[in-house]
């Protein structure tokens, strides 16, 4: 690790002001990906702005017809909200799955969306239940959000504050993990709202998609037959030394079916 | 006063006091005086030539003490690391054996070779220092796997290495076997691959060096399973240091599995430089880097043929191995894939002919060596599956099969036609104890059940024996050993009666401190509490091979039951003395020592006494003092062996194979401490399921990168990948080690992968599947299950 100054602002103005005072400086929320990379040495920002004492990132509040989570809650706490649980089962199970239990502990829901990995979960949470991204300066839906492998629409100095996520009638997520490092291989999340379903998976590309067929045959039928027989494309998918871009293509009908499955109970 | 814990007793274990309070004393908590950081600057390509180093940048950076290169190496005149086995081919000719420079030169030969140390005042200032450090690589095109290495137009790692072969060894008779096969009824053919592993212990390497201008000693403290051979290879043969001038410290160490066997070239630098910067050098891995300098083990590809006559009877049985040795001879390196590997392939069976050919090839990979089991689970694989191929052609159940082949009990001792005599044995009884076990005859409701939900059920066998207990030193020698395998160990009596052991093995978490002191407290009746083992430290140990090849109890454990049986007849030479009776007629039992028939006593302790306090004494022929060592030389290998049976679940539709049940009945001889024996299996199985399900070391062929480089791409087995494990000894005793013992370190590891798969292939047998390689990943499985003869369906 190199030197960094290091800076613990408690308001957002505060936080804004120092990341863009200093040219690539970087935020740390949970840090479960900016610290190993600074180990490794393979980052060297010259500052870092920790956003953990910016007590109004934290919390979860129900309005009734939205669920907010502030960007600093760690996955261990949506994991066991009884707000999460009892309005969208299908994201606290979600939060429950990501790496393990010191991770959840430390890593944060606004960590994981701002750094989008292709193979996070919960950028197929916020995609698949139609979240906003609340930022210091603007509300981002996420279908224009997440722009592929680790781009999204955060603009220099913006600091994510909170996601809303709208409450679906039902959700599940389903999760193949990866065997070595328990990320999501392919990870689908399924949402149905009066308005129709949406189908959100990551893992298995650059970065989380969206699948139509899969959403209208829902819409139609929101049972695991009725996407049985639709594949998706391999071409453009991940291939690595775990899994070939056909296998994660099929994964992804398979993934699919189980989260219908859950979201069911 | 405690109480006497003796042999077959289960105490918890002594050293977990500080282990478990966070007491240990690891090398990477020791800190000397002026202590210096080093970083090692590693190679990033698989094949360079090495044009130059300009150490200018890095020099002139706050901090930096010193940057040491090859050719700073080759200016003091230093050695190559040395190999401790020098095997031959079939005509008697030497294996190539090129120079291992510890920092490269003229050539990189694999990513992670060692170009440069960089020595600084901290870690951070090295670690800067190194990333400034300009080495000019001409990069050459790497070759990884063995089969292309070999091929020719490939890569040549070494001018004097024709197609890289670093030798042709065989064992066997080659005209018998063939005489068989063509008698043969049936020939059974398999091909495998024997997947690449890293070790992975919990603590990765560290060493710390100093040299003391006033003694003109050196202290390297290292984490080493064998420090005394670590001071004889680097001070002898390396560095140029005499014995006596040298300490090798290897204090608490987190894990070794063999990775930590070997003499590496970071602990000659680091020791090397210690003298040339004054000041003590501490060099730390960090886990990235071990994956790209801490030894691998296993990877082979074997084409594999048994002779079979009508009944099923093996006739003969061929193989031939490529083995890689990576890209220079590490310690053991050529010994693993042939000694410790061809002589197991008579495994459990009367198999009258067998002949293995292997060829030893240099690959740009990581140099290959040991890892628990150490060829011997590579030959368990190939046999086991073996039997399953040929069982299945045949149309003979695989455990009839295995019967109708099995060394009878009553035939042992029995000489294979593998140079090994196995002493003794009851592979069939290890058998009928796993298959009632296993509840194998309740297997096809279990099947019945995994297939209504859609999921294909499988059972594995794996019956199977090791040699371990390494080495007797003779037969060692025959085969290429360029040292003993010997232990010893010393019985340290004080004035007190307390008992202090001082042995050559080394505990890296195998319970020694334990399973030792239970020995001691059994055998003279010594409070368990009262007996420390002391081990890891040149200057307090005399002598010692280390840890290894199931080694500790079967040859340290011997060489401390007679030193202890020593300490008994001083004893009793003292006694008699004191209770003014003929020597005779002294008795020892439970730590008092009497005349027989009569009520006359000296306890252990008076007599620890008498020896220190020498005023009734036998002066004139008795020295004083309490105090005896030996050495023990075994005169065969021991075989522990056993049944493992696998029960696996696969899922068709993710290819996913999850292991439902697994039961273990070993022979492992004498059992001194059944909660450490189950431990150890407990722990041995698990790393032979993550070979045969999760664990794979890629290299891209071509550039020679390593694809697998850390635990996000490296799976190791974890708790949620196992079952409660069903584990049991059925033991026979070895006829010719001390206690009867036989070892159990890599029992574990040499049984389970070979009963995985076959329980993989015969959960998917029904599809026509008849050969799954490892790990057995999803991916791989649904690949299988695209490509299959039958349609994917739940039966």
């Amino acid at each position: 690790m190199k030197p960094f100054a290091y800076h613990q602002p408690h308001q957002i103005p505060d936080a804004a002001r120092l990341l863009t005072s200093v040219a690539d400086s970087k935020l740390v929320a949970g840090g479960m990906t900016l610290i190993p990379t600074l180990k490794q040495r393979l980052a060297s920002p010259p500052a870092l702005v920790d956003l953990s004492r910016l007590g109004s990132l934290k919390g979860i509040t129900d309005d009734g017809t939205t669920i907010t989570i502030g960007a600093m809650t760690p996955h261990a706490v949506v994991a066991a909200s009884k707000v999460v649980l009892t309005r969208i089962p299908g994201l606290a199970a979600l939060a429950s799955m990501i790496g393990d239990p010191a991770v959840r502990s430390r890593g944060t829901i606004g960590g994981s969306v701002a750094n989008n990995d292709p193979a996070a979960d919960y950028p197929a949470g916020v995609l698949g239940l139609g979240a906003t991204i609340v930022t210091n300066t603007r509300e981002i839906a996420a279908d224009k959000f997440f722009l592929g492998l680790f781009e999204t629409a955060l603009e220099p100095g913006e600091i994510i504050t909170a996601i809303r996520f709208p409450v679906p009638l039902k959700a599940g997520y389903a999760k193949f993990k990866a065997p070595a490092s328990r990320y999501a291989l392919v990870g689908v999340f399924v949402a149905k709202f009066a308005g129709g379903v949406r189908v959100a998976v990551t893992g298995a590309g650059p970065g989380v998609f969206r699948v139509p067929p899969m959403e209208e045959a829902l819409s139609e039928n929101f049972d695991p037959s009725a996407i049985a027989a639709i594949r998706i494309d391999a071409e453009g998918l991940t291939s690595d030394i775990h899994a070939e871009a056909d296998y994660r293509a099929h994964l992804v009908t398979v993934m699919a079916k189980r989260a219908v499955d859950a979201a069911l109970g | 006063m405690g109480n006497v814990i003796g042999i077959g007793a289960a105490p918890k274990r002594k050293e977990d006091q500080r282990f478990l309070t966070g007491r240990g004393n690891y090398v990477s908590d020791i800190k000397r005086p002026g202590m210096t950081a080093g970083v090692f600057v590693r190679s990033p390509h698989g094949h360079a030539v090495l044009r130059g180093i300009d150490k200018t940048a890095a020099l002139a950076l706050p901090g930096v003490i010193a940057v040491l290169t090859g050719d700073d190496v080759k200016a003091d005149g230093l050695g190559s690391l040395p190999c401790g086995w020098g095997i031959s081919d079939a005509k008697g000719v030497p294996m190539k054996e090129p120079p291992f420079p510890m920092l490269a030169q003229g050539k990189v030969r694999f990513v992670g070779d060692m170009v440069a140390f960089v020595i600084a005042e901290t870690p951070e200032q090295a670690e800067a220092a190194a990333e400034l450090l300009a080495v000019d690589y001409e990069v050459l095109p790497s070759v990884v796997g063995v089969l292309e290495a070999v091929r020719p137009g490939a890569p040549q790692l070494f001018d004097d290495v024709p197609n890289n072969i670093c030798c042709d060894w065989e064992l066997g008779d080659k005209a018998a076997v063939e005489t068989a096969f063509r008698k043969a009824a049936h020939v059974a053919k398999l091909s495998l691959v024997n997947n690449r592993l890293i070790g992975n212990p919990m603590e990765p390497r560290a060493a710390i060096a100093e040299y003391e201008p006033g003694t003109d000693r050196f202290t390297l403290w290292t984490t080493s399973q064998f420090p005394h051979v670590v001071r004889f290879l680097m001070g002898a043969l390396v560095l140029n240091i005499p014995q006596h001038k040298l300490r090798v410290v290897a204090p608490d160490v987190g894990g070794g599995f063999g990775v930590k066997q070997f003499h590496y070239g970071e602990e000659a630098v680091i020791t090397w430089a210690a003298k040339r910067v004054k000041r003590p050098v501490k060099w730390v891995a960090s886990r990235s880097e071990g994956y790209v300098s801490d030894r691998h083990g296993r990877d082979h590809v074997t084409e594999a043929e048994l002779a079979l006559d009508e009944t099923g009877k093996f006739l003969a049985f061929r193989v031939n191995t490529l083995a890689n040795m990576g890209g220079y001879l590490s310690t053991f390196g050529p010994n693993i894939p042939t000694n410790l590997y061809a002589p197991l392939l008579g495994g459990v069976y009367t198999t009258p002919a067998i002949y293995c050919n292997v060829k030893v090839v240099f690959t740009n990979t990581v140099p290959v060596d040991a890892y628990r089991g150490a060829g011997r689970p590579e030959a368990t694989f190939v046999l086991e599956r073996m039997v399953d191929v040929a069982a299945s052609e045949m149309g003979i159940d695989r455990v009839e099969i295995r019967r109708r082949n099995m060394i009878p009990k009553e035939a042992y001792p029995y000489q294979t036609p593998v140079l090994v005599q196995y002493d003794s044995g009851d592979p069939m009884g290890c058998l009928d104890g796993a298959l009632v076990a296993a509840d194998v005859k309740n297997f096809g409701i279990r099947k019945a059940a995994s297939a209504s939900k859609g999921k294909f059920r499988g059972l594995g066998y794996s019956t199977y024996v090791e040699a371990c207990g390494l080495a007797p030193s003779r037969f060692a020698g025959r085969l290429g050993a360029r040292g003993g395998l010997y232990e010893s160990a010393t019985v340290r009596v004080h004035p007190t009666g307390q008992v202090t052991v001082m042995i050559g093995t080394h505990n890296h978490g195998q319970g020694h401190e334990t399973t030792f002191a239970q020995i001691v407290s059994e055998k003279l009746g010594v409070a368990f509490e009262n007996v420390d083992i002391v081990f890891g430290d040149t200057d307090r140990v005399q002598f010692g091979m280390g840890t290894y090849g199931s080694r500790s109890l079967v040859v340290g454990g011997a060489a401390l039951s007679k030193a202890t049986d020593k300490v008994i007849v001083k004893g009793k030479k003292i006694a008699a003395h004191l209770l003014e009776a003929a020597e005779v007629d002294i008795q020892f039992e439970a730590g008092k020592f009497s005349v027989a028939g009569t009520d006359r006593v000296k306890t252990f302790e008076e007599i620890a006494g008498a020896a220190y306090v020498p005023h009734n004494y036998p002066l004139e022929v008795l020295e004083p003092g309490l105090e005896e060592q030996a050495y023990y030389d075994p005169v065969n290998f021991t075989y522990p062996g056993g049944c493992h049976i696998a029960e696996v679940e696969v899922d068709p539709e993710t290819g996913t194979v999850t292991l439902v049940n697994y039961t273990a009945v070993d022979d492992v001889g004498t059992v001194i401490n059944p909660m450490i024996v189950e431990g150890q299996l407990h722990g041995g199985i698990v790393q032979g399921v993550g070979q045969a399900l999760f664990e794979n070391a890629v290299y891209d062929e071509g550039s020679g990168q390593l694809l697998s480089g850390s635990l996000m791409d490296y799976c190791m087995p974890r708790a949620d990948h196992m079952p409660m494990m069903k584990v049991a000894t059925h033991s026979t005793l070895c006829t010719h080690t001390p206690m009867g013992v036989k070892g159990c370190g890599e029992v574990g590891t040499i049984g389970s992968p070979a009963a995985v798969i076959n329980a993989v292939v015969d959960a998917l047998s029904h599809l026509g599947v008849t050969h799954v390689d490892m790990p057995a990943t999803p991916n791989r499985i649904w690949r299988l299950l695209q490509n299959a003869s039958l349609p994917v369906a739940a039966e």
